[in-house]
């Protein structure tokens, strides 16, 4: 039972990964991601890890694929370069499209031959076997409450750490995303000061002399 | 099925995101191949948290996740600010630090 599920899970995840580099339509490389997610999340549910597949589906599936929608909405996702609008002079000449891809086809090949050797090659014996004893219960390995021990306990520097980088990652992409141009409008703000005090008084203006009307 | 099966098939995940990282143009499609080596990266690592019986490559999965959420928020506003400048949107043409 657990190898039909492991083959339908893993064709599943492979054949998603498959339609995220081959389709052209970016909104469709989002729809493969997101069924890749839900394979993967099942192949975690096997190796027991609960927790794990529980986050893959609400935060990756859910939060992190929905803002990818949003922004291939925005953006219009074409997958045909935006740049054909250009004037000739300023459009760069693509090194050579067919060349790049059989190149980087085979550099894959290369490394997928690599990865089978360091993974499956090693002398490790237990990649053979099916992993440590498992036995059900409510504070087993894998279930939330054994993760959430291990977090607030042994990695809370990882987790703190964790914490804060997405802190920054989140003003950062404020910081990235927001209107520019528009400051001018935005500093002039009405204070209640500007409303009791004669024009031009307690500036910089003032001060130097100027602009005494 | 034993742990090895598993590591093949995020060896096959982790490959086929790193070859689309080197042929695609469009941004978007990068950031999206980026997250497949992720992904890879973590099965590989919750299997060898099963293999051990403890949870730390677990709990290493869940930091990968959170460094991915970071990495598509900065990528994706990264992405709108091209957008908003009119900038073409292909990996190709925007190469100023290319050096």
């Amino acid at each position: 039972m657990s190898a039909i599920l492991f083959f339908i899970a893993a064709i599943g995840a492979i054949a998603g990964a498959i339609g995220v580099v081959m389709v052209r339509d970016a909104f469709f490389s989002v729809l493969a991601l997101v069924g890749h997610l839900i394979s993967l999340a099942v192949l975690f549910l096997l190796l027991r890890a609960e927790f794990v597949a529980a986050v893959q589906v609400v935060v990756y599936a859910g939060a992190v694929m929905v803002l990818y929608v949003f922004v291939v909405a925005y953006v219009g996702g074409e997958s045909d370069s935006l740049g054909a609008r250009l004037p000739v002079p300023f459009r760069v000449r693509s090194p050579g499209g067919a060349n790049l891809r059989l190149g980087g086809a085979l550099l894959g090949g290369a490394l997928l031959v690599e990865l089978f050797i360091a993974l499956l090659g090693t002398g490790l014996e237990a990649i053979n076997g099916y992993g440590a004893p498992y036995a059900p219960g409510p504070r087993t390995y894998g279930t939330p409450a054994y993760i959430g021990q291990l977090l607030l306990t042994r990695f809370l520097l990882a987790f703190e750490v964790a914490s804060f980088l997405l802190l920054i990652a989140a003003v950062g992409a404020v910081v990235l995303a927001r209107r520019r141009g528009g400051l001018e409008e935005e500093e002039r703000r009405l204070h209640p000061i500007d409303l009791v005090r004669p024009q031009g008084t307690g500036t910089m203006a003032e001060g130097v002399g100027g602009r005494r009307s | 099925m034993s742990i090895a099966w598993y590591l093949a098939v995020s060896a096959i995940v982790f490959t086929l995101g790193a070859v689309g990282v080197m042929t695609r143009r469009n941004p978007l499609v990068v950031l999206l191949c980026l997250e497949l080596m992720l992904n890879g990266a973590n099965l590989a690592l919750v299997a060898f948290s099963r293999m051990w019986g403890n949870g730390d490559g677990q709990i290493l999965a869940l930091v990968v996740m959170t460094v991915a959420a970071c990495e598509v928020c900065i990528g994706l506003g990264m992405l709108v600010a091209i957008y908003r400048r009119n900038l073409p949107i292909d990996v190709d043409e925007l190469r100023e630090l290319q050096g």
